[in-house]
């Protein structure tokens, strides 16, 4: 039986496994605290999107929860007012890129960025920043069959992990620098990556903010929304 | 079994009765600055315009090339040593010259050419020595003492000046007696943090895991930075027995050299001296019969400005995307392919051998209490005398520019200096009595970085000086985590908008905001530093961002969509076409009473009008904002009859 540890975050006593992150932690108690880029089990977490800040007694300053073990008698807080403004301020940063339509996007009711959105009491549509779209195409359609939106994608890396460890016979990973930073599929023409990759699935299915999907579904999709507003606005 | 310092002082002795011919040698001896520095100044021409002149008059002469002595404004830098003569030290040496000296001086020793000597390397009763100058007077070469001395290719000229007997001492001392050496010697990375490196080697000595590694940092990415470069180019012995003696302290069996494959000069001496270094048992298997290992190997980095971060070092150096890494663990504890590794500074490690021959005691006699030691910088911008300048800790930075760089050129006013790189900050005047060490640099709002000094005068814009600092930031980050990938674009973009006048006061608010969310969000280090040029400037030159905002105004006439240039007709000489033809877009006409004026649709604000006017003349002048060009109601020639009467009207 492994240890367990016991913790306050915000006030309330917690006993988690020894080893756990404090951001585990809390999902797993029912405390929420904005993530993206984590997934179970990661053992270098890259504590790349920044979200899952919160401040602990005796440490300067937000930390990012994601990289932080659980340690028995930590004292933690997820709600901070600076903790807050920084996540705020992330989001506003991480939408300002993508004033897209959510209603057409396949990952509607389902995205990471609207439920964050809905607990930092947040509109997708930033007024406070500009709006700068990166300086790639709309759209990109390098692989036979997945389609990846560079503006909707917050690169949370999740697809470039999981893709890593499916061992697939080629690799998903990111290309650019700076704000132009994308992810891409390096030796995407290579035979058999088409079944492969619908067999395989775990990039579109690990988008937080589906910015990867399958160009027949989503093609399906759009029409299935356009057929809808054609049908609303008929009734 | 022999002990490794006698070894030592085995192969040193023969180095240094061959290096003392060479000293004193029996016919003329030109050596020659060939560094990167060196040769882009011409140092290829100045050797081949000797070897001509020598041939041609049959002198026999020999010709070695050495390093950098980090006096960039003088190269291509030349020593002669002529029988009976002091060394003397001449400077700006083009081929030309090499032909005036060899006839003058080489042929029969008479004229030494003292309208190109700087002065002589030795004390003596005829020649000013280099003591006479400012520069040389206070700078304290301690790790450069070498540097465009000895020849880099040379191990013999290494061991000659007393090389690897810090690592033959080390050897026989024993890891753990080297880490309690430099840890009392308060030895502080170079390579930006100053973290203790005595302290980085006792924690990756005592973690576990093998094999650890060492790395030396040569990536040196910072731009107008490169210090580093000339420490491998000029003297890479030194470097490396740093690094072995780390290896030796931390108990490494492998060293490795992350160098930047821009530098294939770096590359190429560092991996000359290692093969040298094998040959003579001082790397390699059993170093000087110590049982010592150590395999030492180049790496060549792709020359991404991150990668010289350390996790995104060792990232890169493990084949993947260099990404920094959330720390810890380090990579003292966790480093390459999971094991201890250390990881320091080119300026770090060539501090080594110094500390392990003359004591901790010595080196904590230098610098400052918390920051011992000297620091390197590579001065450039608008310096009399610029180059790389090694000075105690401590000293401030007004000395540093006023005195030991010769103060501002042209005569001009000094404005601001850029330290640190482009992550530093940039401070003014009320700020050059900051002492120069890591702490002092930081509390004033800049940093050490690793060393780049941008001297700026007053015609520098600070917004614009901001906005550059901030795109190449923008550029080079990794783009892995959310405030420096995005944060740092929008910095750009309301900066930009600000050298164009098209910014609002709230803008200024958003630039501190998205600073203070960058500094404290972002992973890694060059993102918490990327908003420092912005803030700076903004804390000392808020009078010049206001002005962008408020009046359109670029106080420095540096922007150009908030500038215009006009020629003042009472300065323009009648006659005089200097500036038509140099204007790439002909909005330089000539008027009706032969003067020039320029046609401010066409002008494209490139200013190469300000640099043909002849000197005498200095007519054009530059405003902000563009209204303020006078209305000189002038008319271009041949137009005059024709418009006279419209013109009456108006
Ligand atoms: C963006 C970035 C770039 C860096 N570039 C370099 C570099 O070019 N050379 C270097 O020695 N250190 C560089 N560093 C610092 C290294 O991460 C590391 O602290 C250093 O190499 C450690 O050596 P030291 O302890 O001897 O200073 C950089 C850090 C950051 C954040
Ligand atoms: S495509 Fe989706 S999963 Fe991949 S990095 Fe972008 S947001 Fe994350
Ligand atoms: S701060 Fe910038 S360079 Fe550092 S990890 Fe984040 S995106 Fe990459
Ligand atoms: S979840 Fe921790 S930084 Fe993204």
């Amino acid at each position: 039986m492994r240890n367990k540890v016991t913790m306050t975050v915000d006030g309330l006593e917690i006993s988690v496994p020894a080893g756990t992150t404090v951001l585990d932690a809390c999902l797993d108690n029912g405390i929420y605290i904005p993530n993206l880029c984590h997934l179970d089990g990661m053992e270098h977490p890259p504590a790349s999107c920044r979200l899952c800040l919160v401040e602990v007694d005796g440490m300067r300053g937000p930390v990012t929860s994601c990289t932080l073990a659980a340690v028995d008698g930590m004292v933690v807080h997820t709600n901070t007012d600076e903790v807050r403004e920084l996540q705020k301020l992330a989001f506003r940063m991480l939408v300002s890129c993508n004033q897209g339509n959510c209603r057409v996007c396949m990952a509607n009711k389902r995205c990471d960025l609207q439920q964050i959105a809905k607990f930092l009491h947040l509109p997708l549509r930033t007024k406070q920043m500009r709006h700068i779209p990166k300086d790639v195409p709309e759209v990109l359609t390098d692989h036979p069959c997945i389609v990846y939106e560079p503006n909707k994608c917050v690169l949370c890396g999740r697809c470039v992990y999981v893709c890593e460890r499916r061992g697939n016979p080629f690799s998903l990973s990111f290309a650019n620098r700076g704000f132009n930073t994308i992810v891409t599929f390096f030796g995407s023409e290579a035979e058999g990556v088409e079944d492969a990759c619908r067999d395989c699935r775990a990039c579109v299915d690990i988008c937080p903010v589906g910015a990867l999907s399958f160009a027949d579904e989503r093609e399906r999709h759009l029409r299935l929304v356009e057929a809808g507003k054609g049908r609303r606005k008929a009734g | 079994m022999a002990r490794p310092t006698e070894l030592l002082a085995s192969l040193a002795a023969p180095a240094r009765n061959e290096w003392g011919k060479i000293r004193q040698p029996e016919r003329p001896l030109i050596t020659v600055g060939n560094a990167t520095c060196g040769r882009a100044a011409g140092s290829g021409d100045t050797i081949a315009g000797f070897r001509e002149a020598l041939a041609e008059k049959g002198i026999g002469a020999d010709i070695r090339t050495v390093g950098c002595m980090g006096h960039c404004y003088a190269e291509p830098l030349v020593t002669i040593h002529y029988p009976g003569f002091p060394p003397l030290l001449y400077q700006k040496i083009g081929a030309g010259e090499a032909r005036v000296l060899v006839n003058s001086f080489l042929v029969a020793g008479e004229d030494p050419c003292f309208e190109y000597l700087i002065g002589a390397l030795e004390p003596n009763d005829t020649f000013p020595t280099l003591m006479d100058y400012p520069r040389y007077l206070y700078e304290k070469r301690l790790i450069m003492e070498h540097c465009g001395v000895i020849e880099p290719g040379s191990i013999d000229q290494y061991l000659a000046v007393g090389g690897y007997r810090a690592l033959a001492r080390a050897l026989e001392q024993g890891g753990e007696r080297v880490v309690e050496e430099i840890t009392a010697a308060k030895l502080r990375g170079r390579g930006g943090a100053g973290f203790p490196a005595g302290i980085k080697w006792e924690i990756a000595r005592n973690a576990a895991g093998t094999p650890k590694t060492v790395i030396c940092n040569g990536d040196e990415g910072d731009p107008g930075a490169y210090m580093d470069r000339t420490l491998m180019e000029s003297n890479p012995h030194q470097v490396l027995e740093g690094l072995a003696i780390a290896a030796l302290a931390i108990g490494a069996e492998r060293a490795l050299l992350y160098i930047r494959a821009e530098y294939p000069l770096a590359v190429e001496m560092v991996e000359k001296a290692i093969t040298d270094a094998g040959e003579r048992g001082l790397l390699g298997k059993n170093i000087l019969d110590s049982g010592f290992d150590l395999e030492v190997e180049v790496f060549k980095g792709s020359g991404a400005f991150v990668c010289g971060e350390e996790t995104a070092l060792i990232q890169s150096l493990e084949g993947k995307r260099g990404m920094p890494q959330h720390r810890p663990p380090y990579p003292a504890v966790v480093g390459l392919d999971g094991n201890p590794t250390v990881i320091n500074n080119v300026k770090t490690l060539s501090t080594v051998p110094l500390i392990i021959n003359h004591g901790s005691d010595w080196f904590r006699g230098i610098g400052t209490e918390d920051t011992p030691g000297t620091a390197i910088f590579s001065v450039v911008g608008e310096v009399e005398y610029p180059g790389l300048v090694e000075v105690p800790m401590g000293t401030t930075l007004r000395h540093l520019i006023d005195e030991i760089c010769g103060g501002i050129a042209g005569g001009r006013e000094f404005k601001a200096v850029q330290i640190g790189g482009p992550s530093g900050g940039c401070l003014p005047a009320s700020e050059l009595d900051t002492p120069i060490d890591f702490d002092s640099l930081r509390r004033a709002g800049a940093m050490m970085g690793s060393g780049g000094m941008v001297v700026m005068n007053d015609s520098a814009c600070m917004v614009e000086v901001s906005r550059y600092f901030i795109d190449f930031t923008q550029k080079e980050s990794c783009g892995k985590c959310t405030f420096c990938r995005i944060g740092t674009r929008h910095l750009l973009d309301i900066l930009t908008d600000l050298t164009k006048g098209r910014a609002t006061e709230e803008d200024l608010d958003e630039l501190k905001e998205l600073s203070a969310g960058i500094i404290k969000g972002s992973l890694c280090s060059l993102g918490k530093t990327a908003p420092n040029p912005v803030l700076t400037t903004m804390r000392f030159f808020m009078d010049e961002y206001l002005a962008h905002v408020r009046e359109r105004r670029c106080p420095a006439c540096m922007c150009r969509e908030l500038t215009a240039y006009y020629i003042d007709l009472e300065a323009c000489a009648r006659g005089c076409d200097a500036c038509v033809a140099c204007c790439p877009t002909e909005a330089i006409f000539t008027t009706s009473n032969r003067k020039k004026a320029i046609d401010q649709e066409k002008c494209v604000k490139c200013g190469e009008c300000v640099y043909a006017c002849p000197p005498e003349y200095d007519a054009v002048r530059k405003v902000s904002p563009p209204y303020l060009v006078p209305d000189q109601g002038v008319v271009p020639l041949g137009k005059d009859e024709a418009t006279e009467g419209g013109e009456d009207d108006a």
